[in-house]
């Protein structure tokens, strides 16, 4: 039987060469199956000229990178929870590389610490991100909670420190960060502001300090006491939590021993070959040594169900019968009546399936999976998604447990990583063809998967110096081709931050959303490419960003030339000046010699001029530029127009009333209105004024004057040029029948019935209607007659009008 | 917390000029006060009315710096924040003292079917200045639309500015997460149409009820103000005008002169249901006090505001020889007696009647005859410097640009050349970078458009206005209007086969796209409604005109408009105020 019910398990066997025992070098492990990293020849070794070597290598053993370190003395090696590697220094320095020991950044843990040394340091996560705790040389320790968006805490003073306590930790709780540590047999907590005792007489050995994280523990209650009966210290204590059960344990490791202790009297203690190194992990702890690589867990239940000896689990039969049926015994069925029978068989595929996801071995997860397919067939309705999904999840759990790749995820883990997480570690390590397929592999929507890792890709593409722009470029596209979701300008700008400009340049080529090209286009300094790019865009918001980049960038006749070529950011930039600077926009005509447009902008600013020497200063450079832009009709309203203002200007003095913004019309009707008939007389005839406007203009003016007797001489001193019928019309609307009736004979005969009718002599314009033969003038008149008082008339009327019809 | 709401645009050469349309009314929540102090020396709402807002923003941040005043201050900027504001806030040194937020405002309903952008300011934005900035609040607009109502089935449009907008908005959609898609499609047709493929309609005189009342009291965000000659008392009522008013949406689209009939017709209808009340027993009295009673208070309130509206409108009409203007326009429209329509205008401008309306005309004229003939063009230009002042100068040089009044040149006619050159021109990246200024000197070929269209109907013996027979009724029977027109024969046709000569008439950039995704289903419902976009603005007329459209041919048209306008609102837009 191939029962399976130990607790270690073998992830791989470690070929990573090592010489020193893991005890000489510094060691860091990242949870979830991540990197290693390695500082050989450390502390111990104090030749000063031997160059340690820093290395990363895979979960499996693979050397991932390595660098001589160079830097400073290294006191503590951590992982972020971005797998990026802190190395804390003695003198506070902590250097941040990447997965393949480049080097990405540096910040200090404070200035006081670069004269007391860093003693030890500790990495921990927070719900805020990664942190750095230190104990510095005065004993005194000092805390970042988030490395990326640093605070450097320094925490109060542990009274009565004499030295460093034998053990320390850092613990997040609710969005606080303490440290708890161990000095003599108390247990102290400090805090930002103080240092409370939490336990005292803490046992007599006073190293034991491993602290829950999770507070399934009640805050300073023992959560057990365990004698392990071993003088010395253990080299490393973890909690490893069990799944099953939900309770933990702390596994402790000395040089040559391992001791698993619960909460009950029990132990268990294992022997180890080797010096290792202890990683925890969510369900279980990693432990590493120089030969290999192991995973000691809890059994789950759903394994210990199916694999315990002779169990008879529904599962466990379930796996049977489909062995027997494969060996065509009729066994099969024998098994699976029993499983029936008990009506378990849901049980039994859930616990195959379960049962599955816990193994590492490919041919277990296959019989097991096999085993629940077996069962289904025997269930109605049995919801295929579950079964589905553990095919999936373990497809892609084998691939990345491969040797090659090395991430060594449990189910569980897996679970609590998410596939996007993963998908991001699977991308930090270049893994991209790897991405790629488990993307497509589980359908995700291309956005979340393909296109992101694909844009990673490129800009992982664009930063090999050895290939050519061309070539670069050319390999991009032709992988990325027209995926949604993938910004061109985004790996653009990753190959111009990486000193390729011309690369950036080909690159933006292929992006379709131009309004996207413009930002980097500005920042490279193409403002010119910029310029055209935003215009095609159609954001008139991207072209003034380029426009006025543009105007700080060149001298303004080079700008101006670049705008003329530009018609949409003209117009938007003459749209700009006109309101904010109008003496650039006369500049910008005068640079494409419009003389026209700067005559208006004479004109338009003469008339900001409140005295009149101003606005005939402004008109007279307008007429100049009219002339150039042989504008003759503009050039002589110009000049007609300064003309009336000198003259304007003349009668504002002489007759002391305001004549100025009085258009030509206006000036002679006031002065008609004033009585300065002579005045108007001299203006309709310097100013060619045509004699009807005259004519109206003169009896609406004498009209409103009043001036009856003068309209009287007007209408007298020569024919007409607009007839008579304005003057009865103008002077109805002053409610003056008496004169309107003097003008209505000499209306001539078409209009001379309405100039009746509108003085109200209804007599006169029936007679003149009946005369004229009209049938409309006849009916105009009949509908002004009110029956009462015109019966008469109107009974006249309707006899022509009848009389007319017959004919 | 002072707030400052209010658009993003320049200031006008004269700045603080009272914003028309937006502003304080489609703003609601914020008093269009000015400085009046909340609790705490905070401003509840400041200067919403005030158009140029950055510039004059920056004056009230400096004037309350000046007197030692410090308060925080707040900008609203709708439909959207421009880069050039900033600057502008920046370079009067108050960046810092302001906080900036976006209202993301793209659509107004007005009316159930009338939706409208509220940016007056577009005409002349685009149309004069040639300046792109609001197209990209319209291809945004109809984004919206798009992820509101589902896929449109097919789009057409006619226009440069249409095209670029349809254009913009296909890139926005496609950058955009597909949400939309898979939508069951509300709109079946949309056409997109620039202002300037057909000013004539929009210069007309308008005499359908809701037109008239735009055209004699403006009205604003679909509300307008009845003063006291309308109200017969002493203070003015802000009404609503929309589907909800019972009367108002029965005449809206009527003709004037059923108008009145019909109101007569309606307060006799009023008058008996309130007689009904003699001879009911309590009970009956009872049901009809709670129930019918104050609908008929209601409608009879509305009644006399309308019957008071057309007795204004009658009064202000005839004091301008209104009859006579519409004689003048019609002989205009058809191309008759053009000498004496000439002189009507010269008359106008002499007895200096009104500016606008003076301009108006000059306009009509050219446009309608592909410009004045030389003479004519510069002696009603003298004729109207003299009477209304030497500054409307420019406000020429603005109608010349933006082809509204022009010069007749010789042997102006649209030559093969040219047409294949604006053929050429219409490649999008070529139309985009060559000149912005797309109206410059372009041609109306009204005459030969009416002549191909029929836009002039024959006519045999009287226009029934109560019946109408056709489009034409909105102008008395006399014209049909050229933009719906278009909308009509490219709806029928379901693309522009059969109209090449007209899309070379109007100088082309004529589009009809089928969206694939949307399957072309007859049966759909969705078939049956067309959403009609105006760039530039549209007017009652065109829309009274199109509703009567879409009820002869059993669809529904919905307004999309980046204003409504009028005769009255384009001109303005091009005058050159004093400073």
């Amino acid at each position: 039987q191939t029962g399976y019910t130990e607790p270690w398990l073998e992830l791989y066997s470690m070929e990573w060469g090592l010489r020193e025992d893991l005890r000489d070098c510094v060691v860091a492990a990242a949870p979830y199956g991540g990197p290693i990293a390695l500082l050989r020849n450390s502390r111990r070794d104090k030749t000063p000229s031997a160059r340690p070597l820093l290395e990363i290598y895979s979960a499996s053993g693979l050397l991932l990178a390595s660098v001589p370190w160079k830097s400073g003395q290294l006191v503590h090696l951590g992982w972020t929870a971005g797998e990026d590697l802190l190395c804390i220094q003695e003198d506070g320095t902590v250097l941040v590389y990447n997965l393949f020991c480049e080097f990405k950044r540096h910040f200090s843990m404070g200035n006081e610490v670069l004269q007391n040394h860093v003693l030890e340091a500790q990495v921990f996560h927070t719900e805020f991100g990664t942190g750095v705790a230190i104990l510095t040389g005065a004993l005194r320790f000092s805390l970042a909670t988030n490395i990326d968006d640093l605070k450097l805490r320094r925490l109060p003073e542990v009274p009565g420190l004499q030295k460093p306590p034998p053990c320390w930790t850092v613990l997040a709780q609710d969005r606080v960060t303490m440290v708890l540590l161990a000095m003599g047999q108390e247990l102290f907590l400090l805090d930002n502001t103080s240092c409370s005792v939490l336990v005292r007489h803490f046992g007599n050995l006073g190293w034991a300090c491993a602290v829950s994280a999770v507070t399934t523990v009640p805050w300073g209650e023992k959560f057990c006491e365990f004698n392990t009966g071993i003088r010395s210290p253990p080299k490393q204590m973890v909690w490893c939590t069990r799944p099953r059960s939900r309770q933990r344990a702390v596994v402790l490791a000395w040089e040559r021993q391992l001791m698993v202790v619960g909460n009950s009297s029990e132990s268990i203690r294992f022997v180890l070959d080797e010096d290792s190194y202890l990683v925890p992990e969510l369900d279980g702890v990693r432990i590493l040594s120089r030969s290999s690589h192991e995973f000691l867990h809890e059994i789950p239940e759903a394994s210990q169900e199916i694999f315990r000896i002779a169990s008879m689990a529904p599962g466990a039969l379930l796996l049977e019968a489909q062995k027997e049926y494969e060996k065509e015994s009729q066994k099969a069925d024998e098994y699976l009546r029993e499983i029936r029978e008990q009506q378990l068989l849901p049980e039994a595929v859930g616990q195959c399936i379960e049962a599955a996801g816990y193994e590492h071995e490919p041919d277990t997860q296959k019989s097991l999976l096999r085993a629940a397919s077996f069962g289904k067939c025997f269930l109605d309705k049995f919801p295929p998604e579950g079964f589905v999904r553990m095919c999936q999840d373990l497809r892609v759990l084998n691939a990345i447990r491969d040797y090659q790749i090395g991430i060594p995820l449990t189910f569980t883990q897996y679970k609590q990583l998410t596939i996007e997480v993963l998908l991001d570690r699977l991308v930090l390590r270049r893994l991209y063809p790897l991405a790629i397929r488990i993307c497509e592999f589980l359908r995700l929507p291309e956005m979340q998967g393909v296109s992101r890792i694909l844009a990673h890709w490129a800009c992982y593409k664009v930063q090999q110096k050895d290939k050519s722009d061309e070539e670069v470029a050319q390999a991009i596209n032709q992988k990325l081709g027209d995926t949604a979701g993938i910004s061109y300008s985004d790996i653009a700008t990753r190959a111009y931050d990486c000193g390729r400009a011309e690369l950036a340049i080909k690159l933006l080529e292929y992006e379709p959303r131009s309004g996207e090209q413009v930002p980097l286009l500005l920042k490279m300094k193409r403002s010119k490419l910029a310029l055209g790019k935003a215009i095609e865009s159609g954001d008139t918001d991207l072209v003034y960003t380029v426009v006025l980049h543009l105007k700080n960038e060149l001298n303004r006749g080079s700008f101006f030339m670049t705008l003329q070529n530009q018609p949409v950011a003209l117009s938007l930039y003459r749209q700009f000046c006109r309101h904010q600077e109008r003496e650039t926009l006369k500049d910008l005509y005068n640079q494409d010699d419009n003389h026209q447009e700067l005559g208006n902008l004479h004109v338009l600013g003469g008339y900001c001029q409140r005295r009149i020497e101003g606005r005939v200063a402004a008109l007279q450079n307008a007429l100049d530029e009219f002339y150039k832009a042989k504008n003759d009709f503009a050039a002589k309203a110009t000049e007609e127009q300064i003309k009336l203002l000198r003259l304007q200007r003349h009668l504002q003095e002489e007759l002391d009333k305001p004549y100025l913004d009085l258009s030509l019309h206006d000036t002679v009707a006031t002065l008609i209105l004033d009585g300065h008939h002579k005045r108007a007389e001299q203006l309709y005839r310097d100013f060619r004024i045509p004699d009807k406007r005259y004519w109206w203009l003169k009896i609406n003016a004498l009209a409103t004057r009043g001036d009856w007797e003068e309209m009287e001489k007007f209408s007298k001193s020569k024919k007409s040029p607009i007839g008579y019928l304005p003057f009865v019309e103008v002077a109805v609307k002053h409610h003056n029948r008496y004169e309107a009736k003097k003008y209505a004979p000499r209306v001539p005969p078409e209009q001379r019935v309405k100039a009746f009718v509108l003085v109200g002599d209804l007599e006169q314009a029936a007679e003149a209607a009946i005369e004229r033969k009209n049938e409309a003038e006849m009916s105009l008149v009949l509908s002004r007659c009110s029956p009462g008082t015109d019966g008469a008339l109107a009974e006249r009327l309707n006899r022509a009008r009848a009389q007319l019809l017959k004919k | 917390m002072r707030f400052i709401a209010g658009e993003c645009g320049w200031p006008p050469a004269g700045a603080g000029a009272p914003l028309e349309g937006r502003g304080a009314s489609a703003a609601p929540g914020i008093t269009p006060v000015p400085g009046v102090s909340g609790p705490g020396g905070a401003v509840a709402g400041a200067g919403a009315a005030v158009q140029g807002l950055c510039g004059v923003s920056a004056d009230i941040v400096n004037a309350d710096k000046m007197s030692g005043r410090s308060r925080k201050y707040k900008i609203i900027f709708s439909p959207q924040k421009f880069y050039a504001c900033e600057m502008v806030l920046e370079e009067e040194g108050v960046f810092g003292d302001v906080t900036c937020d976006e209202w993301s405002f793209y659509l107004l309903p007005l009316d159930e079917d009338i939706i409208s952008m509220e940016l007056p300011e577009f005409f002349r934005d685009y149309f004069l200045e040639g300046d792109h900035r609001w197209i990209n609040p319209v291809a945004r607009a109809l984004q919206l639309l798009n992820s509101l109502y589902g896929p449109f089935g097919k789009s057409y449009g006619i226009g440069r500015c249409a095209k670029m907008s349809y254009e913009l908005w296909r890139d926005l959609e496609e950058e955009s997460d597909t949400e939309g898609q898979g939508r069951k499609p509300e709109i079946g047709h949309v056409f997109l149409m620039d202002r300037d493929t057909d000013y004539v309609t929009a210069l007309c005189s308008q005499v359908v009820y809701e037109g008239l009342v735009d055209d004699t009291f403006r009205i604003k965000c679909g509300s307008v103000d009845f003063g006291p000659d309308v109200t017969s008392s002493d203070k003015s009522i802000k009404v609503l005008l929309n589907s909800q008013d019972k009367v108002f949406s029965q005449i809206r689209n009527e003709h004037f002169s059923s108008v009145f009939g019909f109101l007569s017709q309606k307060s006799r209808n009023l008058q008996a249901q309130y007689d009904r009340r003699r001879g009911m027993d309590i009970k009956q009295m009872k049901d009809f006090v709670s129930q019918e009673l104050k609908g008929l208070k209601q409608e009879h309130r509305l009644l006399s505001l309308h019957i008071g509206a057309c007795e204004s409108i009658m009064k202000k009409k005839t004091k301008q020889d209104f009859q006579e203007t519409i004689k003048a326009e019609h002989s205009l429209l058809e191309g008759f007696d053009i000498r004496e329509s000439t002189s009507f205008i010269e008359e106008h401008i002499d007895r200096q009647v009104s500016p606008v309306e003076s301009l108006r005309l000059m306009c009509l004229l050219s446009i309608t005859e592909n410009g004045l003939v030389p003479k004519d063009y510069r002696s009603l230009k003298t004729q109207y410097l003299q009477s209304y002042g030497p500054e409307h100068l420019l406000t020429f040089h603005n109608l010349k640009r933006i082809g509204l009044l022009t010069e007749q040149a010789a042997g102006e006619t649209l030559t093969a050349v040219e047409s294949k050159v604006s053929k050429l021109v219409t490649d999008r990246a070529a139309g985009k970078i060559t000149d912005a200024f797309n109206s410059l000197a372009r041609k109306s070929n009204f005459r030969a458009i009416s002549k191909k269209l029929g836009l002039i109907p024959r006519l045999d013996g009287e226009y029934d206005l109560k019946m109408p027979r056709d489009m034409a009724y909105v102008f008395g029977g006399a014209y049909v209007p050229l933009s719906c027109k278009i909308i009509e024969q490219v709806l029928e046709r379901r693309g522009w086969q059969g109209l090449e000569e007209v899309v070379r008439l109007l100088n082309g950039n004529e589009f009809c796209v089928s969206d694939s995704a949307v399957e072309d289903n007859p049966a759909w419902e969705c078939q049956r409604v067309i959403l009609a976009v105006f760039l530039g603005g549209c007017t009652f007329s065109e829309i009274a005109a199109l509703r009567f459209l879409g009820k002869e041919r059993g669809c529904k048209f919905i307004f999309l408009t980046t204003a409504i306008t009028n005769s009255a609102r384009m001109m303005e837009a091009m005058i050159e105020a004093k400073a």
